[in-house]
């Protein structure tokens, strides 16, 4: 069984972690009556004897959970969110030395939270993370949670991707983004996003990206779900992918229905590898399968059911509704509609009491539906992990590399070019040390010829590619 | 007299684990002695307390699937694993071929060939060795295929037979494609036969003829572990008055008669579920009618057979190109193994019909005949039928077809080239494999 470490970098980047923690401990304390810290457990958590002097090598698995830690190392360049955690229902899961802040923020600037915050505490950070990899009997999987559009998450984030690249190199760096939406409120989002874009596609394995209008649509369509209440559709309430009941947290704050759906996506990235199953999906098999060329690695989740309905029967006909909700564009955690985009792979995980030929019926079902590349036309790879989720009998998480991602890369550039043709704002940036005006360039050419990559693929949508000639022998 | 099985990866020691409840089930069930002993024999060691542990290696590259396998047989109770018979890793093979083949292979040859050793030395005598590995991932097929060049260079004069699962044409693992090439042109350079399961079937004979409504791959594993157990239970293959001792070479010298042709496909019959089967009567004309005519029409199960594929008629001065009747499936070489009530009073003379093979060969080295008195495993009568034939050419030709395709545009070789495999391996490998289609075509 192999270890993860979860570096969470900025206010969103460690918003969302604290939900993931409260999420996978609620997820694990329902797996695992008996209390003992067992190797699904060990995946995210260190047993930890907080009596013994050294902070506890206490880490065998098959004993009784003494105190669990959480692999993870949180950076925040202002004290505020980090200084919440620690005094919040979740402190005793974090070590102090795991923290790393400091007081005045990058003030939505990505030069700052890069060049002048990654400089000064790359040495802080090596060695937290050194020390987490440590505690690892086989580390496989740095999961980076941050936001594009602000300054810590998308500057020193994506320095941080740098550097577990460098010290690290045979540890996958899988990469959950926030992307902002259209209407967001920092006005150098733009710049932020494009900046950090670049230094995603080359030094993560795979990118995960979430756009934050797509997580308030599915929490309104949720609660207006449980508001209408129609007669027998009544939600159950711990079942829906925004609610943190049962964990320890007890006051839902703001933000906290949305980032839930992001620790729920990453729980059940996950689940495979934690849990048994009879066909089972681990990390470095979603890095295998779903990324045919290097620079392609964004990854379009969508999350189902998004809630499960109290009645307790469930007839197959709804499980087959799971599959289709899988590819609707509601689901998606961004902007967009894979169906009417090219696939280039899916992924299928699927947990909980669904069998094999559920899975081929609706993979059958739903193929001629689906537009595939021509090098690609049976692009599934599929996984069975025998646990549910909290609330659920059965759940689905798809993980898309589709060419939908180009018009949101695309918008993107268009909010940036607005700007950079104005040069607004640039000085704030060409004041900091190690920021030139190339930066913005090279960061503009490396979107535009990822953009130009899926336009490429995107032509061949529909057309009808004769196979390749095959080669002849001599009979 | 003994068989040693290496299981590879999730999907080996999944069926290898249903494999041995299978042959403990029947053997225990066995109302003749002989029979029963030599089954225990055969694949377990017996301890002193008559306790069954499995003539088994477990490999595989995370430990989830093994510490499930090992606990699933220990729960059945009625035999186990040996307790150091197991080889894991942490992190699996991320169902890379290349990683399988290049990095865990090497890495860990000395510790599995130990283990092998181990096993082997409990044995009287070793008369052969099973593997049992999937096409689609990265342990059982990459690392699958490093170990049986090992185990070939281990022991050069016992036979081993290679049993691998064809996975789903609609796709597990997205580069299936890839990996079955690299295994399947791998192995046809060592491996003495390739016995290959289509995950494809299996699902249609659980869901036609087995009735299961919710498939699981248990169910699957529990319909590919009867064939393979209606194979490799005692048998009588010469007219000998004692079981085989030698039932894996016998296999391979009665189906492998040119080492061009090595991959073999198995029909059995009847197929049913459990419920059905005890009202049903089963009499061999009827059986081994349908069996000869699955044969000719390339017809994985008894429910759908195309009636109007014929041999065609073999005349005195054809001895040339053979005429090509259409949707006729031309065997090589057949094995025919019969189990159960009134075996002796079965008519086989419809196999060994000329018109059935190549004619290059003579027709009393292409048909072998084995059987048993024993009803097996629950079944009154039942046929086996493995054949050396074109029946494995059309799937074959299709994953070659679309690993080619992909490899025209070179997706995902990025990831084989990390570990050490180049384009020039990937040409290699369809190179062999072109000539084993070209070979079949031609039949």
């Amino acid at each position: 069984m192999t270890q993860s470490i979860v570096v969470q970098v900025g206010q969103c980047g460690n918003q969302v972690g604290c939900r993931f923690w409260d999420l996978a401990l609620r997820e694990h304390a329902h797996v695992n009556k008996k209390g003992i810290y067992d190797e699904a457990l060990s995946s995210f958590f260190r047993n930890v004897d907080t009596r013994r002097s050294d902070g506890g090598a206490a880490q065998i698995t098959g004993g009784k959970i003494s105190t669990l830690k959480a692999r993870a190392v949180l950076v925040d360049m202002e004290e505020g969110v980090v200084n919440e955690i620690l005094q919040g229902p979740l402190r005793e899961v974090f070590d102090s030395t795991q923290l790393i802040t400091d007081v005045s923020g990058s003030g939505n600037n990505w030069a700052v939270g890069h060049w002048t915050y990654g400089s000064t505490y790359r040495e802080q950070i090596v060695e937290q993370v050194r020390r987490a990899a440590e505690h690892c009997d086989c580390l496989q999987c740095f999961f980076l949670i941050h936001s594009m559009g602000g300054g810590t998450g998308s500057g020193l984030g994506t320095y941080v991707l740098k550097l577990l690249e460098e010290e690290f190199p045979e540890v996958y760096r899988i990469v959950t983004s926030v992307y902002p939406s259209a209407e967001d409120d920092v006005i150098t989002s733009p710049y932020n996003s494009i900046l950090a874009m670049r230094e995603l596609t080359e030094h993560a394995d795979c990118v995960l990206p979430v756009e934050n209008q797509s997580l308030v649509d599915i929490v309104n369509k949720i609660r207006h779900m449980s508001q209408s209440g129609k007669g027998g559709s009544v939600i159950k309430k711990d079942s829906t992918v925004i609610s943190s009941k049962g964990g320890v947290s007890g006051v839902e704050k703001p933000f906290d229905a949305m980032n839930n759906i992001v620790a729920n996506l990453l729980l059940n990235i996950t689940s495979s590898a934690r849990f048994e199953g009879s066909l089972n999906m681990d990390m470095n098999e979603i890095t295998m399968n779903l990324v045919p060329f290097p620079r392609l690695h964004y990854l379009v989740p969508s999350l189902t059911p998004l809630y499960t309905l109290a009645d307790v029967n469930i007839p197959t006909r709804r499980l087959d509704q799971m599959f289709s909700d899988a590819f609707s564009k509601d689901h998606q955690l961004i902007r967009a509609d894979p169906k009417h985009s090219l696939y280039l792979a899916c992924a299928l995980m699927v947990r909980g009491n669904v069998q094999v030929s559920d899975l081929r019926r609706n993979i059958e079902r739903l193929r001629p539906t689906l537009p595939f590349v021509s090098w690609n036309q049976e692009g599934w790879k599929t996984g069975l992990c025998s646990v549910p989720p909290v609330g659920h009998t059965h759940a689905l998480l798809a993980l898309a590399n589709n060419t939908c991602v180009r018009p949101t890369f695309s918008e993107l550039r268009e909010r940036f070019s607005k700007l950079y043709r104005k040069k607004a704002h640039l000085h704030h940036y060409l004041h900091v040390e190690g920021m030139e005006q190339a930066c913005f360039s090279e960061a503009l050419s490396s979107l535009s010829s990822l953009i130009e990559e899926y336009s490429q693929l995107d032509a061949t949508k529909g057309a009808c590619m004769p196979d390749a000639p095959r080669l002849s022998i001599a009979t | 007299m003994s068989v040693v099985t290496v299981q590879l990866g999730q999907c080996g020691n999944q069926v290898g684990q249903e494999f041995f409840s299978v042959l403990c089930n029947d053997s225990n069930n066995a109302k003749d002695k002989l029979y029963k002993d030599c089954g225990h024999e055969r694949f377990f060691r017996e301890g002193p307390s008559k306790d069954l542990t499995a003539r088994a290696i477990l490999i595989d590259m995370e430990p989830k699937v093994i510490c499930q396998t090992i606990a699933k047989a220990a729960k059945y109770g009625k035999w186990r694993y040996g307790d150091n018979a197991h080889f894991c890793q942490k992190q699996g093979s991320g169902n890379n071929w290349a990683n399988g083949f290049s990095l865990h292979g090497p890495k860990h040859k000395e510790v599995v060939q130990d283990l092998v050793r181990k096993e082997v030395e409990q044995c009287d005598r070793l008369s052969g060795i099973l593997t049992m590995m999937s096409l689609a991932g990265g342990t059982g097929s990459g690392m699958g295929t490093y170990i049986t060049q090992c185990l070939r260079d281990m022991y050069p004069h016992t036979s081993i037979l290679n049993h691998v699962t064809w996975p789903y044409n609609t796709g597990e693992v997205i580069v299936q494609n890839y990996n079955s090439v690299l295994t399947l042109s791998h192995l046809y350079q060592f491996s003495d036969a390739i016995l290959v399961h289509e995950n494809d079937t299996v699902h249609k004979i659980c869901a036609q003829l087995m009735n299961i409504k919710h498939i699981s791959f248990n169910d699957v594993n529990k319909v590919i572990t009867h064939h393979l157990g209606s194979v490799l239970q005692p048998v009588y293959t010469a007219s000998s008055s004692r079981y085989s001792r030698n039932p894996i070479g016998e296999f391979m010298s009665s189906l492998v008669n040119h080492p061009e042709y090595k991959l073999l496909s198995l029909q059995n019959i009847p197929q049913m579920s459990s419920t059905s089967l005890a009202y049903s009567v089963f009499n061999w004309p009827g059986l081994l009618k349908h069996l000869r005519q699955m044969l000719i029409a390339n017809a994985r199960m008894e429910e759908g057979i195309d009636w109007t594929v014929r041999a065609p008629s073999v005349s005195r001065s054809d001895r040339g190109r053979p005429t090509r009747e259409l949707g006729f499936n031309r065997s090589l070489a057949n094995l025919l193994i019969l189990r159960g009530k009134d075996v002796a009073s079965a008519e086989i003379g419809g196999f060994k019909d000329p018109a059935l093979y190549v004619p290059w060969l003579p027709v009393e080295s292409a048909f072998s005949s084995w059987s048993s008195a024993v009803p097996f495993n629950g079944y009154e009568k039942s046929a086996t039928l493995v054949s050396n034939s074109q029946s494995l050419l059309g799937p074959l030709n299709s994953v070659v077809g679309k690993a080619w395709n992909m490899f025209a545009s070179r997706a995902y070789i990025h990831q084989y080239m990390k570990f050490g495999i180049s384009e020039e391996d990937f040409l290699d490998s369809f190179t062999v494999l072109e000539q084993v289609i070209s070979s079949y075509s031609q039949l």
